[in-house]
């Protein structure tokens, strides 16, 4: 178990620095994104609500806590992804057509 | 293969692909890829779980088809000005999530018979359940005061701070005592009380200008609690993705408060507005307004214009307009650019997301420190619906409360056009110089109804020549 436990430890603290890493890269432009897909990526905790309510399923307390922490994440697994998506299409770099021949001439 | 392993596979795989959605998220070229693979391990994690030996799924099926009811319709109904409410209504959903189950687990172990927690686990769950609800009703909060169903100025009263960290105090000291002694279930109703208290009462001062730093804060909060359910549960996939959200709400705070000046702790117990209302007597000084029309006939003339959009555009919802003027602009051969300033807005990349909305390309868009050395090459600035973030005051005055943050530098520009609704102050309730200056132009009106003028002008100029 203490050995689980450095090792779980570990784990964390590398997560956290990749993260960091990772991260200080994105974009500022993108930095809306960010959080939706962050938050979408953070509702991981379905993993813990399935399992919870899947194996206590004699338990009253753990099923009706359970069912609402699914409901709760799995809106933010669909949702967060499906924003995010949105939003990322509607970044465009200008069309060529549209800057093309003699408009930027000026320039 | 036996189940537990496939299982742990599954959660391997679904690591990997977050870390490399991240990656990608970086740059708008590769940032859809990003989402798909994101997509792809939550999917493949998803179905480790469901897998796992001597389930029943009755109940796992109603609570994926209600977050389904919830989550789709609200991202893709939802309009684009509606994105930091979201958001905040996001954190909460984590927050809860993390929470409940934190409190299922307590209690389950608590039971007679079963395993009790190690110490360490305890810890985590303490910490899971305190962070979980604190970040539940905070973010409704912040909700309630995006979606102006709550005032969104702060509301502060004497005391406050003490209260409030009194309340977190107690609420540590039930923690601490329930690591040491896991069977006084009674106390942790308590706590969990506890923190949904607190959580509200951290946001009831928060302004809405200081939203963007509190909505990462929050972030970084859902992400920590989903990390400690990770401890509590053994399952290292949960320790990794809630880190990775943990720290992207961290980076995106400091960044928030760096370009506010302030620290973590003066946004939350500082009261920006207070100082500001202090010194609200203010004198009469003379300033220059004019029309659409005289306007029109200084951008048609100019070469270099900027753009600076503050969250009076989100307000009006002028991006489409403000995307009509860059058009007749760009067409006439003026070359546009946008400066972005960290904390416009309400969250962080809110302007960003608004102007991609409105089709205008992105690299169009340009961050403070990029576009402040080309300030004093630029004929017009326009300022739409911003201001604290314009205020020379940041840099010149010593007393004023947003004295030291960085500012975009538009009073080097050869002309400033404003364009708002009145001369009042804006959200910080303090005076800005900037419209003092011999060389601004008040335009006085709606953001999208003036800039909609602007753009009719610019036309009928155009065909007249």
């Amino acid at each position: 178990m203490s050995n689980n436990l450095t090792i779980y430890i570990l784990i964390f603290m590398l997560a956290t620095f990749l993260g960091l890493e990772v991260i200080k890269r994105v974009s500022p432009l993108l930095h809306t994104p960010l959080m939706s897909l962050t938050n979408a990526i953070s509702a991981i905790s379905l993993i813990g609500s399935i399992e919870l309510t899947g194996t206590h399923y004699h338990d009253h307390l753990a099923v009706t806590l359970g069912t609402i922490a699914i409901t709760a994440s799995f809106a933010n697994v669909v949702g967060g992804f499906v924003i995010t998506d949105r939003m990322l299409k509607m970044f465009k770099k200008r069309e060529p057509a549209k800057t093309g021949a003699g408009t930027r001439g000026a320039a | 293969m036996s189940i537990v392993t496939f299982q742990q596979y599954t959660y391997i795989i679904a690591a990997g692909c977050f870390i490399l959605a991240l990656k990608w998220l970086s740059r708008p070229s590769t940032a859809r890829r990003g989402v798909t693979i994101g997509e792809i391990g939550m999917a493949i994690a998803i179905l480790g779980a469901l897998i796992t030996k001597g389930m029943t799924y009755n109940w796992i099926i109603v609570g994926l088809v209600l977050g389904a009811i919830i989550g789709l319709p609200l991202a893709i109904f939802m309009p684009m000005k509606d994105v930091p409410q979201r958001t905040a209504l996001s954190h909460s959903f984590g927050g809860l999530a993390a929470a409940v189950v934190g409190t299922a687990e307590f209690y389950l172990h608590a039971r007679a018979g079963a395993t009790p927690l190690t110490h360490f686990e305890m810890v985590a769950l303490i910490l899971e359940v305190l962070l979980g609800y604190l970040t539940f009703t905070g973010s409704l909060m912040a909700f309630g005061k995006l979606q102006e169903l709550l005032p969104s100025r702060p509301m502060v009263y004497k005391g406050q701070n003490a209260v409030n960290l009194t309340l977190f105090a107690i609420a540590v000291a039930i923690g601490v005592y329930l690591v040491a002694d896991p069977t006084k279930t009674v106390l942790f109703p308590a706590l969990a009380g506890l923190s949904l208290l607190f959580g509200v009462l951290l946001i009831i001062p928060i302004g809405g200008a200081d939203m963007p730093t509190v909505i990462s804060l929050l972030n970084s909060y859902a992400g920590l609690s989903a990390s400690a359910m990770g401890f509590v549960l053994n399952n290292p996939l949960l320790i990794v993705a809630g880190a990775l959200d943990g720290s992207s709400g961290l980076i995106l705070s400091i960044i928030m408060c760096k370009a506010m000046n302030r620290s973590f702790t003066n946004v939350l117990f500082g009261g920006f507005g207070q100082v500001a209302q202090a010194g609200g007597a203010t004198e009469q000084r003379p300033y220059r307004s004019a029309s659409a029309e005289e306007a029109a006939s200084i951008l048609e003339v100019a070469s270099r214009v900027v753009v600076v959009p503050g969250y009076g555009m989100a307000v009006a919802q002028a991006q489409h307009k403000v995307r009509e003027l860059y058009d007749s602009l760009t067409k006439a051969g003026v070359d546009v650019k946008f400066a972005i300033h960290p904390v416009a807005g309400r969250m962080p990349g809110h302007m960003n997301v608004l102007l991609a909305e409105a089709d205008i390309p992105y690299d169009r868009l340009i961050e403070m420190d990029e576009i402040n050395p080309e300030f004093a090459q630029t004929d017009v600035v326009v300022i739409i619906g911003a201001n604290d973030v314009t205020n020379p005051a940041a840099k010149t005055d010593k007393t004023s409360p947003i004295y030291g943050m960085p500012i975009l530098d538009v009073d080097k520009a050869s002309t400033v056009m404003v364009i708002k609704r009145s001369m009042s102050p804006g959200f910080a309730g303090i005076d800005n110089d900037l419209y003092y200056m011999d060389k601004t132009m008040m335009l006085f009106g709606d953001a999208k109804a003036f800039t909609g003028e602007l753009v009719k002008e610019l036309a009928a100029a155009k065909a007249g020549v």
